[in-house]
């Protein structure tokens, strides 16, 4: 008699299950159906467990640009590191839309994620902790939505990219560019896992030593500095011509930054770039 | 006895589960019509790209206050629209984008089209938030940063879209008018 009740408690479970899922998949096709998915709207949310370090901002001389100008930046608050391939992980799981196998072509190119084997499986002998590559900007801006966070954007990048380990502004130091020359010179960093090396002056970590970083705006370098100016291209970069319009020429791993920069387009992927996010200071004192 | 009831009871609702999910878009992939950023057009209407689908587009983006390269870009996109063939205009829409949305509101941008005599409705201007624009000049590879309150540097660039919205072809820099042309006459055809 009781393993009857057992029974018949057990096929109501299983018919209110089905009816769950039924009921879940029937909102899904609804989404679907009114129009088709927007980017932030869907983002299923994940938890980051990254700390943020508060950056009070300040005025800065944008290593290029003519009008040479400074550039005040807000406070804000950036990760002290960059998404690893566990997180990533934890975000195409959560955000079907985001997988290997279904994410929409207009978001990137065919190298996305390249080495995974599969949709939810990470390369084999990839370390879970080394920062997530081969993302395009379309991806990176999601996985930022999905943790209530923003890409940095290129400003607030070049702010923290100034410090050493002692020194919120160390480009005057001629150690400081080299150091970061020998750093961008060593082979397959980006297989190494975050946080190995000594953070800088803020609490950064691995600005320089890992991988390439996707800023939001990534797209507002036109080296001419205007259209207006005549049709010269990124050409300008990477000739003599550029030094012109850089302050610091100096400052060749700078000079590499932003060349690459120049070259990306956002549903690009590549081997060694990645991304961290950050966040306006106001949400937290 | 129950136990097969409940059971079949739950089959049937799994299998009308699966009915449901077959409704998808049918989209391709690069569609730009995936994006689903909210817009204005220049008769304040409230609109996502994929209201567009059917024609064949021509897309540029500029800002109404700009006073040298704009006027440029707006220039090639009227002599575009006048050499398209009157028996296609129908088909083809001429889509001018704003990179300043804060200054080109859907009235603003409806005053430049008069001035500039793009009233017909082949016209289509547009309008929306600062992310909604940067994510659309990204799906371009345009760039553009502001330079000063009323200025932005941008890159020149008109692009052909296929009716499902797929990108055909873009023209950048000194941009041929006569090789866009051509190109829409052509992506008309095929999507006949």
């Amino acid at each position: 008699m009781k393993r009857l009740i057992l029974y018949k408690l057990f096929g109501g479970i299983l018919t209110l299950t089905f009816l769950f899922s039924c009921n879940k998949q029937k909102s899904d096709v609804a989404s679907n159906t009114a129009s088709i998915k927007v980017v932030s709207d869907s983002i299923g949310f994940i938890s980051a467990n990254v700390k943020m370090v508060y950056i009070p901002g300040g005025e800065y001389k944008p290593f290029y640009g003519s009008d040479s100008v400074r550039v005040t930046v807000a406070p804000f608050l950036m990760d002290e590191r960059a998404v690893t391939n566990k997180e990533f992980l934890a975000f195409v799981k959560a955000n079907p839309q985001w997988r290997k196998s279904n994410i929409k072509k207009l978001y990137s190119d065919s190298t996305y994620l390249r080495d995974w084997p599969n949709d939810l499986t990470l390369p084999e002998n990839a370390n879970p902790d080394a920062p997530v590559c081969y993302v395009s900007w379309f991806a990176a801006k999601a996985f930022a939505h999905s943790v209530g966070k923003r890409l940095p954007t290129l400003d607030e990048w070049e702010f923290i990219a100034m410090a050493d380990d002692v020194s919120a502004n160390a480009r005057l130091k001629p150690e400081y560019s080299n150091n970061i020359l020998d750093l961008y010179l060593q082979k397959d960093r980006q297989y190494r896992a975050v946080k190995q090396s000594k953070p800088n002056y803020w609490g950064i970590y691995n600005m320089f030593d890992l991988i390439w970083e996707w800023t939001d705006d990534f797209n507002s370098i036109l080296t001419t500095n205007d259209s207006r100016a005549g049709q010269y291209e990124d050409k300008n970069l990477f000739c003599a011509g550029s030094a012109i319009s850089s302050t610091d020429v100096l400052n060749y791993a700078a000079f590499m930054r932003f060349a690459l920069r120049t070259s990306l387009k956002a549903n690009y992927t590549v081997a060694n770039l990645g991304f961290r996010c950050a966040k306006d200071a106001e949400t937290q004192k | 006895m129950k136990i097969v009831i409940s059971l079949l009871f739950s089959l049937i609702l799994f299998a009308s589960c699966k009915e449901n999910k077959k409704q998808e878009t049918t989209l391709p992939s690069n569609s730009i019509f995936n994006l689903t950023s909210n817009w204005k057009n220049q008769n304040g209407d409230s609109l996502q790209l994929h209201n567009l689908q059917g024609k064949t587009l021509v897309v540029v983006m500029i800002y109404t206050s700009c006073k040298l390269a704009c006027p440029i870009l707006v220039a090639k996109m009227k002599t575009i629209e006048s050499k398209i063939s009157r028996k296609d205009i129908d088909k083809v829409s001429l889509v001018l984008v704003t990179i300043d949305p804060k200054t080109d509101s859907s009235a603003r941008l409806k005053e430049f089209a008069k001035t500039n005599n793009m009233d017909a409705p082949q016209w289509v201007f547009l309008t929306s938030n600062e992310e909604a624009t940067q994510e659309f000049a990204n799906v371009l590879a345009m760039k553009y940063k502001k330079i000063s309150p009323v200025d932005f540097s941008h890159s020149n660039i008109i692009s052909v879209f296929s009716p499902n919205g797929q990108l055909v072809s873009q023209e950048e820099g000194a941009i041929e008018v006569d090789n866009v042309v051509s190109t829409v006459h052509k992506t008309v055809k095929e999507s006949k």
